[in-house]
């Protein structure tokens, strides 16, 4: 009929099964085909006909002998087909339970609750983390022979200079959307003067801070995942304990400090950035004269606000260094690792930065500061 | 001894202006595991990924399996009939183990059940010598050892004639290399495999090359029974099988009494 039957035929024995042609793996899926449709009996498989075999051949062969209820050693084959059957019921002889496949919903739930787990683990490793930075930072203190100050400089410029044009032009450009906002709903009640409050008030207390520490959440942290990540994956780090140093001097300290350094200096530079872009757009768009832009502006800049702002950098740098260096301790091994650590704290920095400034808004709010 | 599986004729390799290989002629028999040795740099990985077509070399011609790979980006048919298993298993890290052995079965034999692939799979995973049940880990979870069988598993997968390791005791311990030795010769027996094996172990070399090539001065400089290879005069090779290792190995070899 088709090649199905060519495979396997009746012999003249009525008692056997005769085996042709090519039971290589391109005809497993026939084979198996033809085992689900038919039912075989036989005492004993003649495989001498069989030309080429392979494993799944020999697959194949083992379940129709199954099927049929044939003992594997009544297989009759080709000599050198011989070994490579008896190797493959050999590796399937040795049998073993099977993990039952676990259902869906039994795996979403311990999905859910695997994450739930870790989110708890790595808020309380964060914690130990930052406890133990601190610790090492007040035991470093009195002793400057271990400030580590090139690298901390060299971090400033990576990490704070060289950020600097970034964090300036896009603040600007964030102010002038503010102002532009501001202005389409303040046009309707005529009262687009308070562009100018509108944008001092939301870079002095909110934007400035917080546009530069996403900003350098994706930038900086990152950077610092990825450093210390490979420097884990080469066992530098273990090196370094090897060589009676602490890594948590070497490495996190500096990049610690240097956040904590630049981080409300870009914040002051993304603060008057804005305000610019704010002014821009007041003053080329809107048609408001330079100067009262500037005595608003002056007006509405009280201290509280700044303050209140700027208070908030110095956490966002600690979390940001913190997480960044924490994640590339967590590296194991391989660069894929390095990978997943580093998206891990891009994703932890900008989601904690911004749950802190909410709290801290409402904080403020609530206090009336 | 005249089927050859891969001829190579005359190959060019050049990175720049670094010339690795000019004028090589290499002849692979069926059947025959084939070492392949040579110092570092001379260009095994080259030769290996130039057999592949994964590097287009810059003169010459290979033929694989009665087909020249260079006259037309190497046929799927070739893919079928080649496996190969690079130095650390090079497993698609977001697969599971199994996953990873399925997916050249998807590839070229895509009318298969998904229970019958899902066995086939099984199958080679056992054959590599491991529990059915590191089907369901993932490749980071694998120590060295099992990544190489994962590897193995991955390359004998749609049964394939002709099979390519790159180092693969390399990074094992010596009862793990070992094993992987016994169980590369088993395998090649049972399964009837041609195998073009690159290896710096000389205990490899001692217990399953049928021949030995040496790669070096930009060709092979001598390929034969290992016999042969060691009386060949050259420096690296004297060195390389009467330097001590090359003499504990071979001590060792004899003591095992094949």
């Amino acid at each position: 009929m088709n090649q199905d039957s060519a495979l396997i035929q009746p012999s003249d024995d009525a008692d056997a099964l005769r085996l042709l042609g090519d039971w290589r793996v391109h005809q497993a899926a026939r084979l198996e085909r033809t085992l689900r449709r038919e039912s075989f009996t036989a005492r004993r498989l003649d495989g001498r006909g069989i030309e080429h075999l392979d494993a799944a051949g020999a697959l194949m062969l083992l379940r129709l002998a199954d099927l049929a209820g044939v003992q594997a050693e009544d297989v009759m084959l080709r000599e050198e087909h011989v070994h490579l059957f008896g190797t493959v019921a050999a590796s399937l002889d040795e049998d073993e339970a099977e993990e039952t496949p676990v259902p869906a919903w039994q795996r979403g739930l311990a999905r859910i609750g695997a994450t739930v787990v870790k989110l708890g683990q790595s808020a309380r490793e964060l914690l130990g983390f930052f406890g133990l930075t601190l610790l090492t930072w007040v035991k470093v203190m009195p002793r400057p022979s271990q400030w580590r100050v090139t690298a901390t400089v060299h971090h400033m410029q990576q990490s704070g200079l060289d950020a600097l044009p970034l964090v300036a032009l896009l603040s600007f450009l964030v102010g002038a959307v503010v102002a532009f906002l501001g202005a389409t709903v303040l046009r309707e009640f005529g009262a687009e003067l308070f562009v100018v409050d509108l944008t001092t008030f939301a870079f002095l207390r909110e934007f400035g801070v917080l546009l530069t520490a996403i900003l350098l959440a994706g930038r900086t942290a990152s950077a610092y995942t990825a450093q210390i990540g490979t420097m884990k994956s080469r066992e530098e780090i273990d090196a370094i304990r090897t060589l009676g140093q602490d890594p948590i001097v070497l490495l996190v300290l500096p990049r610690l400090i240097a956040l904590l350094i630049m981080l409300p200096i870009l914040s002051v530079v993304a603060t008057l950035a804005g305000l610019l872009g704010g002014f821009f757009v007041a003053v080329f768009s809107l048609g408001i004269p330079a100067e009262l832009f500037v005595a608003r502006a002056q007006e509405a800049a009280a201290l509280n606000h700044y303050l209140t702002g700027l208070a908030k950098a110095p956490l966002f740098a600690i979390v940001i260094a913190l997480i960044g260096c924490l994640e590339g301790f967590k590296v194991t091994g391989t660069a894929q690792s390095v990978g997943e650590r580093t998206t891990s704290a891009v994703v932890q920095c900008i989601s904690t930065v911004i749950i802190i400034d909410a709290l801290a808004a409402v904080f403020f709010m609530e206090m009336g500061w | 001894m005249s089927d050859p599986v891969i001829v190579i004729r005359d190959l060019k390799n050049q990175f720049g202006s670094q010339v690795v290989h000019e004028h090589l002629d290499l002849d692979v028999e069926r059947g025959e595991i084939l070492g392949i040795v040579g110092g570092s740099g001379t260009g095994k990985s080259v030769l290996m990924r130039a057999i592949l077509g994964l590097r287009p070399p810059q003169a010459g011609t290979i033929e694989v399996l009665g087909e020249n790979i260079a006259t037309e980006t190497p046929a799927r048919r070739l893919r079928r009939r080649t496996g190969v298993l690079f130095q650390d298993g090079a497993l698609f890290s977001s697969l599971t183990v199994l996953e990873n052995v399925e997916e050249p079965l998807k590839e070229h034999y895509p009318d298969l059940t998904p229970a019958l692939r899902h066995d086939l799979a099984v199958l080679k995973i056992r054959l590599a010598g491991l529990p059915a049940s590191a089907g369901a880990k993932m490749p980071s979870e694998l120590s060295g050892g099992m990544r190489k069988r994962v590897g193995l598993a991955r390359a004998l997968a749609t049964d394939p004639e002709l099979l390519f390791l790159d180092e693969p005791t390399a990074g094992l311990d010596p009862v793990g290399a070992a094993a992987f030795d016994q169980l590369l010769k088993t395998l090649q027996q049972a399964l009837g495999l041609t195998v073009f094996l690159i290896t710096h172990d000389l205990d490899t070399l001692y217990t399953v090359c049928d021949r030995v090539a040496v790669i070096g001065q930009r060709r092979i400089l001598t390929i034969g029974a290992l016999s042969e290879v060691e009386r060949f005069d050259d420096d690296w090779v004297r060195e390389y099988f009467f330097g001590p290792r090359g003499r504990a190995a071979e001590k060792a070899h004899d003591q095992g009494g094949r």
